[in-house]
């Protein structure tokens, strides 16, 4: 089977790509649309480098084919904050060391700003729990952990002032 | 990956006629196995046949007596639904508990049970509560569906269309799972019905996912952790791999028996 035509939404923009079936969503984002954010950490759907929003859920980039995507709504780290307009989870990663190569971060906050769409003010364990599909293999994720409930924090705090 | 041809079909019959119609078709529902697999070169389907733009294939159907999901809906779809939260929360936690967050939001029900990994989850609480298998040709009973590891009763030409479970006074899922890869390393699915117990156990046998008699014997008597303190798991039965040798598996096998009954209460 040949190439065929698949729009996709990415971080708020039609994208019409041309991809063979077999194409997996992780090479069109980065080959086709140049999104580098989006890491292949290990290409056998373990590490979790690669995670996306798709529909508002986190799914591996690397473990869905574009053809099954045709159509909906992506987002990656680009679509979540920039080096002059940082997410807060972003800010907080670097406040509290939560990496250190930072290679897996894309995945990491891209996965945790759904974890708080899903559960606002998690525990530890709840953090813990939600970010089971994101490996690193530098922090010890302590830090990360501290991260993301330090941004939580953040998060609820300034809903409850704008309240 | 070796290329391939991707079919969505709208219907069952186009499912299934696109999947025959193949050299060799498979079925595509969220791909958390078959691409990994793919990637791996140790599958090189020449077609994939997706099914989850089915009508029908998502969502939890309730008759009073059994509730029936269809065969494309996700684990965490599974793992939020009101209905199996309040009618059987032992398969809405073991939904739960699959993999990880991003592998629930795509796996399948379906596809875990058609894959039939010895350490997949879902094989269990299949096994566990005698669910049906029902597919585009006919109604397995779980009993007669796991024919040993990624083995199943299901013709190359044959989709799963929903499961069917019968609701349980009690049901419970306990399992260890491996901490790199979450499968697990023993699971066991425990149910209770009109006096009768079913005992399920998944990841550590070493021709995929079994029914323990002697445990279902020793609950049947008395549904409690200490009934099965004089029942033997032969670890001779079971996996034995770097993981973990048979007498471990053997050992954690009643464990997570034993929590899984006080889950059950």
């Amino acid at each position: 089977m040949g190439k065929q035509h698949y729009q996709i939404n990415v971080n708020g923009e039609a994208k019409d790509v041309l991809a063979e079936p077999r194409e997996l969503l992780i090479h069109t984002l980065r080959e086709q649309l140049e999104l580098t954010g989006p890491h292949i950490g290990c290409e056998t759907s373990h590490c979790g480098a690669c995670t996306v929003d798709i529909d508002g859920k986190s799914v591996k980039s690397c473990t869905v084919f574009t053809a099954q995507v045709a159509g909906k709504d992506i987002t990656t780290i680009e679509g979540l904050g920039s080096p002059d307009g940082m997410h807060v989870l972003q800010e907080k990663f670097r406040e509290h060391h939560g990496l250190q190569c930072g290679y897996c971060t894309p995945g990491m906050i891209t996965r945790a700003h759904r974890l708080l769409q899903e559960n606002p003010s998690p525990t530890e364990e709840e953090v813990r729990f939600g970010m089971a599909g994101n490996l690193c293999r530098c922090t010890g994720y302590q830090n990360i952990v501290k991260s993301i409930l330090a941004a939580a924090a953040e998060m609820n705090a300034a809903k409850e002032a704008a309240e | 990956m070796y290329d391939t041809n991707y079919h969505k079909p709208s219907s069952v019959a186009d499912a299934v006629s696109a999947l025959s119609g193949a050299e060799d078709g498979k079925v595509l529902a969220g791909g958390q196995t078959l691409l990994p697999t793919m990637k791996q070169h140790l599958a090189a389907p020449s077609d994939l046949v997706d099914i989850r733009a089915i009508p029908g294939m998502v969502g939890v159907d309730d008759d009073g007596d059994a509730l029936t999901i269809g065969a494309a809906t996700t684990h965490a779809e599974v793992a939020a639904d009101p209905t199996v939260n309040a009618k059987l929360p032992g398969l809405a936690k073991l939904a739960g508990g699959i993999g990880d967050p991003a592998v629930r939001h795509m796996g399948t029900i379906g596809g875990s049970v058609a894959n039939n990994d010895p350490a997949a989850d879902y094989p269990a609480a299949v096994l566990g509560l005698g669910a049906t298998v029902i597919t585009s040709k006919r109604e397995i009973a779980a009993d007669d569906f796991f024919e040993g590891m990624f083995t199943t009763a299901l013709e190359d030409d044959e989709i799963i269309t929903a499961i069917r479970f019968p609701l349980a006074s009690k049901a419970a899922y306990a399992k260890f799972p491996n901490p790199a890869s979450r499968y697990a390393m023993a699971g066991v699915f425990v149910a209770e019905s009109g006096g009768s117990v079913r005992v399920a156990v998944t990841g550590a046998g070493a021709d995929g996912v079994f029914r323990h008699e002697g445990m279902e014997n020793a609950l049947s008597g008395q549904f409690s952790e200490s009934a099965l303190d004089y029942t033997d798991v032969d670890a001779g039965d079971m996996l034995s791999d770097l993981h973990g040798d048979g007498a471990y598996r053997a050992n954690l096998v009643k464990v997570m028996a034993k929590r899984a009954v006080a889950k059950a209460g």
